[in-house]
């Protein structure tokens, strides 16, 4: 991997995919992400109990990727892992975030894998591959293999019967005729009857459950059209509906296509979220030796290990060590809590800046963590009930069809015209006509689209149906820490502190990860000239400058209590140069920068916004007040957040939540639809519908945007659909159409749906600049 | 009309070879990651892969 291949890289990213933090080179160059990424940041779980045995004797373990999104990443890893002696191959696949390495040897330390890509710099989370992947892909592969064929069917008895139309208003003899028939009808067979199967096998359980689904009537079409063309090339018949039955087929095969496509995109988003939860925990035994186990078979009295950086695998006691720790996710509080032996810390929080030993006492379901995935799971349960857009045509569609046809060949039996077989010709020629080409593509096709569009504004679905949810949004609930605000602090000015005092305290600052110190050091900006510093994790940090003693820290740790300065709202870090009165500096977890724009563009779409925050009161008010929002709810438990949404929902309003943290996630999952950013808790984002990138909040206004965009673009084809239908069912009721006439009119209406699908990707640009 | 005799099946074997070569596409596994290998293109190398 060359330098090169980065930069052109990075130059894509910027371009192509704006505000992702690619890969952690380019998050480290951002310098932001909830979790301090580098070479030290997080390290990965021992993955030892993932690996697989494949077909050929070789060892497989697979690895969910987290930060992974462009080539850079790619080549880096592929070309790193494959440089360790042992391993056989390493494949990245970039499309589902995976990776795969196999090697041969038994005695390899699958561990090697992990701290390599740990040494890069990417999360990653072994995974049960057997599980997640083979289901989706064999399906995926059946309907493409089907629309393949049916493709190559379709464009090869269209050119033939092109020639037969022609032949037919000149010169062509019926021999001719017929030998084209039977040339189609050669091709045709064998096609319908493989690419056919994935909607004649949904239509006979339908039928033989006594049920009526969409593909009765499309298998119902197909097949009447190809026994009737049979019959007519038989009789030397002048028309046979060979090239409409398998364009039928090709057409829908592609509806199908895209939805399942879509369908395990979402999928594997979700999937790949879950995998995130299962995180591993460093056990130590009463011998001393370190084992990795599983987050979810940690036993009360257990003693974990848990390194500075890494997330606090259960509740439990400290029983070693000092850190700050970082309970945003779970508290929604901005500030680190300072932890020593004694103190009890909760699952889920993030160990800042030392290692601590912690003794379980209780993991899993037991945890404060397990308790809020408890209130979740009921909450998902309570969710309201949605049908989707399509689901409601269909259900309209199958039994018109069928009636009209009936009608159609009853009409034509009573009128007496010439026997049944105009009649049958006439009810067929209605099959064909009334055969949901139009109305297989219309949701699909924007749904491709629109998913599309989102993910080129950072914006991940996890399922279909929180596009149509999104749509139909009218109130925003936003979480305060870290969905409103940066969870992370800023600057914001000093109390009796020279700028020498902040140039020394960035000199401190500088080798600590403590947020408000680097928050200090983001403010002063060029780098300070680094000092050797002592850390006392919890407190503080120390060090001598110049012969003399200096501290940067606590309050108390620096002598601040003795001062009788007031207390404030603003976080505080306080510096003590010996001999000299303390100074302290002030920080607040400033609003993303977007923030007031992004909510006044949703007021001016008639769309409520209100706030919810764990935090404070008087932290929540005026920030509240600074970005124009009116209704505020502070002080918010998990369990009072969900009773509020549900007040919402008992009105009638369709709530779309947003929120990161570990306290957000029953409100998520209990919402009409939510959104969690990619730096929120892991829980949060499995809980939410759509999960988005980047450090802006204006993805959530977009996504709206781009949600009922796609919503009007839906509903317009399917209208579009209905006028097609009306304006071509009596026309062949009337035993009007002949083949010319039945291809023009599918391709012409699936094509007017397809194109009004694409608009959609023009419009979701100039929407979004 | 002789002409017929080798065009229609020499457009079907075109046509024909080209649903083979797509299905044999998709049994190498060349459809499971198209995002990876529009971006693999912009490496300087591939790594090895010693399969």
């Amino acid at each position: 991997m060359s330098a090169h291949a980065t930069n052109v890289d990075s130059t894509l990213a910027a371009d192509g995919l704006p505000n992702l933090g690619c890969c952690p080179t380019a998050r480290q160059i951002s310098g932001r992400g909830q979790l301090p990424a580098g070479p030290l940041g997080v390290p990965n779980a021992a993955p030892d109990a993932y690996v697989a045995r494949a077909a050929n004797g070789e060892f497989e373990l697979a690895f969910i990727l987290d930060n992974l999104t462009c080539a850079a990443c790619v080549g880096d890893i592929e070309g790193r892992l494959s440089r360790i002696p042992g391993i056989t191959s390493a494949r990245v696949n970039l499309t589902l975030g995976r990776l795969r390495v196999t090697w041969t040897d038994p005695a390899f330390a699958p561990s090697r894998i992990a701290a390599e890509l740990t040494a890069l710099g990417y999360r990653a989370i072994p995974y049960d591959a057997a599980k997640l992947e083979r289901l989706a892909d064999d399906r995926d592969k059946k309907l493409l293999r089907a629309m393949a064929v049916a493709g190559f069917a379709a464009a090869n008895i269209m050119l033939i019967s092109v020639s037969v139309w022609s032949g037919n208003v000149t010169d062509m003899g019926p021999a001719t005729r017929d030998f084209f028939h039977w040339i189609s009808a050669l091709i045709a067979l064998p096609a319908i009857a493989y690419a056919g199967q994935p909607f004649f096998a949904s239509a006979w359980g339908a039928v033989r459950h006594g049920r009526v689904n969409m593909d009765v009537p499309i298998s119902l079409g197909v097949l009447l059209a190809t026994l009737a063309s049979v019959m007519e090339s038989a009789r030397s018949g002048e028309h046979a509906y060979f090239d409409a039955a398998v364009m039928l087929l090709f057409f829908l095969l592609i509806g199908r296509y895209l939805d399942q496509n879509m369908r395990a995109k979402t999928q594997s988003v979700a999937a790949n979220l879950l995998a995130l939860q299962a995180v591993a925990a460093t056990v130590i035994e009463p011998d001393g030796r370190r084992r990795s186990c599983p987050a979810d078979q940690l036993r009360p009295g257990m003693v974990v290990a848990v390194a500075p950086g890494d997330r606090i695998p259960a509740d439990g006691i400290v029983t070693r060590g000092r850190s700050d720790v970082d309970t945003s996710l779970v508290s929604g509080e901005s500030l680190p809590q300072a932890v020593a032996p004694g103190t009890q810390v909760y699952a889920g929080t993030l160990a800042l800046s030392g290692g601590l030993d912690i003794e379980v006492t209780s993991a899993d379901r037991d945890t404060l963590l397990g308790q809020i995935v408890a209130l979740m799971t009921n909450a998902t349960q309570a969710k309201s009930g949605h049908t989707m857009l399509a689901d409601r045509a269909a259900r309209l569609y199958a039994p018109a069809v069928h009636v009209l046809a009936a009608t159609t060949f009853a009409g034509w039996m009573l009128l007496g015209a010439g026997g049944w077989h105009p009649a049958l010709m006439a009810a067929v020629a209605v099959l064909i006509i009334t055969c949901p080409c139009a109305l297989g593509l219309a949701v699909p096709a924007v749904q491709t689209v629109a998913t599309a569009a989102l993910l080129r504004a950072g914006v991940l679905l996890k399922s279909g149906e929180a596009l149509e949810r999104l749509a139909e949004v009218d109130t925003v609930v936003f979480d305060k820490t870290g969905t409103l605000t940066l969870g992370q602090p800023e600057y914001v000015g000093g109390d009796g502190a020279t700028p020498e005092d902040l140039a020394l305290a960035a000199r401190l600052a500088q080798s600590t990860r403590h947020p408000l110190a680097q928050a200090l050091v983001r403010h002063v900006g060029v780098p300070p000239r680094p000092v050797p510093v002592q850390e006392t994790p919890g407190l503080g940090v120390s060090a001598i400058v110049d012969g003399r003693q200096v501290r940067l820290g606590h309050r108390d740790w620096c002598g601040g209590a003795a001062t009788s300065a007031p207390t404030t709202t603003h976080s505080e870090l306080w510096l003590k140069v010996d001999g000299r009165p303390p100074v302290r500096f002030f920080f607040r977890d400033a609003p993303r920068g977007d923030a007031r724009r992004v909510i006044e563009a949703l007021r001016n779409k008639s769309i409520d916004v209100e706030m919810l925050s764990g935090d404070r009161r008087a932290v929540a008010a005026p920030l509240a007040q600074a970005l124009g929002i009116v209704t505020v709810l502070a002080e918010a438990r998990p369990d009072a957040k969900v009773a509020h949404l549900k007040t919402l929902a008992a009105q009638g309003r369709k709530v779309l939540m947003v929120g990161d943290g570990l306290n957000d996630a029953p409100a998520l999952a209990l919402a009409h639809v939510s959104m969690a950013p990619a730096s929120g808790a892991d829980i949060s984002q499995s809980a939410a519908d759509i999960v988005y990138r980047g450090e802006a909040l204006d993805p959530v206004r977009r996504a709206i945007a781009i949600a009922r965009v796609a919503r009007r673009r839906m509903r317009e084809n399917l209208i579009l659909a209905v006028i097609y239908n009306v304006l071509a069912v009596p026309l062949a009721m009337a035993g009007l159409v002949t083949p010319l006439i039945a291809a023009l009119a599918m391709s012409g209406s699936s094509i007017v749906v397809v194109l009004n699908a694409l608009r959609l990707s023009h419009q979701a640009k100039d929407r979004a600049p | 009309m002789t002409v017929i005799a080798y065009l229609l099946p020499a457009a079907l074997a075109l046509g024909f070879l080209g649903l083979v070569a797509f299905l044999w596409c998709l049994k190498t596994r060349q459809y499971e990651d198209l995002d990876g290998a529009a971006y693999r293109s912009l490496l300087d190398q591939e790594p090895d892969d010693k399969r």
